[in-house]
């Protein structure tokens, strides 16, 4: 499958970030309803769904070269971003092997992967060709990479990754590589617990949803990975909104209009999937982030009007939880002119093959 | 690497003593399987000619490979009947379905060191860590409690390591459980494997030496809840009586009959199946209901529980 890259694009600075016609139809538009409210909303990551961002595992798309660039610029700015506790080498190499198994299967005309053999010592070669990278290694010896294999790998993907150790009928965030996260800081999270972590969520905890979840992924298994759309708004098509760089976006809130909002205000999905990996029982999760502008959604006449239901009815405690306080009402001001009022189908999925 | 059942073919049967029997699985279709991990088990459906097991075994192989799984299987006399089934009938090139490996016993990486204590058989899951431990280099000792004649059958897996002592029923040999425990550097993990018996004499022992809890860990399969007796269940609003076998989900039986159930998770957390029960008494296995509602029993999740007792009534 071609995918036609748009290396020069950024997402900082000029944010020339823009997504294609195809681009905007295949987003994982993640409000089925016209109110939203958390649950536990995971579902088996089959190779199928009401996007096709979905058919294949770890999905790569037009913006990769670019997303993996902006990702390099954050690391270079603060190595921090890329944490992995000692006791996590083993599962390094299953994420390693996982995205690299998955990409070269799903994506062989960019990436491809040979074995010598399946097992620790064996020398396998990478090649991937929009990044131009050709790597010959031993699998099982970091020594033989130019990093160690999480940071190797999750370079050349799309999204953030935490791996969450199991033990003592928990989950321990002990691994990351996070560079495009929704405000949340793998510097602060690193070795804590699933309960910590998730500690600041406001409404979910009284309703037991992370004690069920937790539950849940302590029992996920080998071969069924799992997902859940997650999502938030952000000012500009930004990735790196961390709280270590808030200085450099925070005061973006402040520059929304009902005139603007369009091209300023985003939607930011996040596609988790959660796998169970080989070798260290450790739980990997990937963060993948989509962007859209309103723009880009209201031009799917379903999504612009839902959103702005959504929106509208967004309980005061999740607003404020995803940092909308700002310029919510100039978001609503924008959209309610795209919503007629009428009801829309249940579901995701656009309804349009192409757009107004 | 999605999937959940893998067709396997009998490469090699091998009679390692007397109701010791080694068996060397590769995938029917001649391709690769996926890796596993020290500690992981595997499923397997074993199709007798009157009825059907499923038993799952400690993998030996080595952690990762893909080529082809090994498990040792003890003939045990009073089983259900499927090592039986393994010793006496199952040839090389045969075929049988297994799920994919699961893990409830592997090994803590944030341990200083790790003890291992294993009863007979037993040894099997251990076979696994020490070959991760040789790779790593994490400190590690194993103590096998066996029969005499039976210590040297494992040295294939064993090679030559100091770290394994070998114990038996005779003076001068037997394993001193409460000074093993009381020698250990701080920040050893403890990992139990055998008999019933002895895994409780090794975890009162280490609860007595004030060994924390979250640093004990015990294998047992039987926490890996699937299928149960089978039994009964009517659905009202599609007039349709459902036979549930012990190897299948309440909700497997529901859409095996060709009744499309609202379903998500099919694991007792979503809340998604949620069904309500008109009349029998459910097993409740799920992490969704609260206590409350458990005890009303006016709801079941059907992917999880099943019937305490006679026959459940759905409104569905």
């Amino acid at each position: 499958m071609s995918i036609a890259f748009k290396p020069e694009e950024t997402f900082r600075g000029d944010y020339s970030y823009r997504n294609s016609d195809a681009a905007i139809l295949r987003f994982p538009f993640p409000f089925p309803e016209d109110k939203y409210m958390y649950s536990v909303n995971i579902e088996p990551h089959v190779r199928s769904g009401p996007s096709d961002v979905f058919i294949r595992p770890f999905d790569v798309d037009e913006h990769y070269i670019a997303e993996c660039r902006d990702r390099a610029i954050t690391l270079e700015r603060d190595p921090g971003r890329c944490q992995v506790l000692p006791h996590m080498m083993l599962a390094q190499w299953d994420t390693l092997e996982l995205l690299m198994e998955n990409l070269s299967a799903d994506y062989p005309e960019h990436f491809s992967l040979t074995k010598e053999g399946d097992d620790f010592g064996s020398r396998w070669t990478w090649t991937n060709r929009p990044l131009g990278i050709e790597q010959s290694f031993i699998f099982g010896d970091a020594a033989t990479l130019p990093c160690e294999p999480f940071e190797y790998i999750t370079r050349q993907a799309q999204g953030d990754f935490a791996i969450c150790d199991q033990r003592d009928d928990n989950l321990y965030m002990d691994a990351g590589m996070v560079t495009s996260q929704a405000d949340w800081s793998l510097e602060f999270d690193v070795g804590m617990s699933f309960m910590e972590w998730h500690g600041p969520v406001p409404l979910a905890h009284q309703t037991g949803v992370f004690e069920r979840a937790l539950k849940y992924l302590l029992m996920l298994r080998l071969g069924q990975p799992v997902r859940r759309l997650n999502w938030t708004m952000t000012i500009n098509p930004r990735l790196d909104t961390s709280p270590e760089s808030f200085p450099e976006w925070g005061t973006d809130r402040a520059s929304v209009t009902p005139d603007n909002a369009g091209s300023k205000v985003h939607l930011r999905v996040e596609l988790q999937t959660l796998w169970r990996l080989p070798r260290s029982n450790a739980i990997l999760f990937p963060i993948r982030c989509y962007l859209a502008s309103l723009d880009d959604l209201a031009r799917v006449p379903k999504w612009g009007a839902r959103l702005h239901r959504v929106l509208s009815s967004l309980p005061p405690q999740l607003v404020e939880y995803k940092g909308l306080t700002r310029y919510l009402p100039a978001a609503l001001a924008w959209l309610s002119r795209h919503d007629d009022g009428a009801e829309l189908p249940i579901g995701t999925e656009a309804g349009v093959d192409t757009l107004t | 690497m999605i999937g959940d059942t893998l067709l396997l073919q009998v490469a090699a049967v091998t009679d390692i003593a007397p109701g010791l029997r080694h068996l060397r699985l590769v995938a029917a279709d001649g391709g690769k399987l996926p890796p596993a991990a020290a500690g992981a088990h595997v499923q397997f459906v074993l199709e007798g000619a009157a009825r059907t097991w499923r038993n799952a075994y400690s993998l030996v192989s080595r952690p990762g490979a893909r080529d082809a799984w090994e498990i040792i299987v003890r003939r045990v006399p009073a089983s259900r009947g499927g090592s039986a089934f393994i010793h006496e009938q199952l040839e090389v090139g045969d075929r049988l379905l297994a799920g994919w490996p699961g893990n409830l016993f592997a090994p803590v990486r944030i341990a200083r060191h790790h003890l291992m204590i294993a009863g007979g058989i037993g040894i099997t899951p251990f076979l696994s860590y020490l070959a991760e431990f040789g790779f790593t280099g994490a400190g590690h000792a194993l103590h096998v409690c066996c029969r005499e004649s039976e210590k040297d059958v494992f040295a294939p897996w064993l090679g030559s390591s100091p770290a394994v002592a070998f114990h038996w029923d005779a003076d001068g040999h037997r394993l001193d459980i409460p000074a093993l425990l009381a020698s250990q550097p701080a920040g050893t993990h403890l990992y139990v494997c055998g008999p019933a018996a002895m895994n409780d004499e090794v975890m009162a022992a280490a609860a007595v030496a004030g060994w924390p809890a979250s640093h004990v860990h015990c294998e047992h399969f039987g926490s890996a809840l699937f299928g149960g007796e089978a039994f009964r269940a009517f659905l009202v609003r599609s007039g349709i009586e459902l036979e549930v076998a012990e190897d299948e989900s309440l909700l497997d039986a529901i859409e095996r009959a060709g009744v499309a159930a609202p379903c998500l998770c099919r694991g007792g957390a979503c809340g998604v199946c949620v069904t309500p029960l008109l009349e029998g008494e459910a097993e409740h296995r799920d992490h969704f209901l609260s206590a409350d509602e458990r005890a009303a029993g006016r709801l079941i999740m059907p992917c999880v529980s099943r019937a305490r007792a006679g026959r459940l009534v759905l409104d569905l």
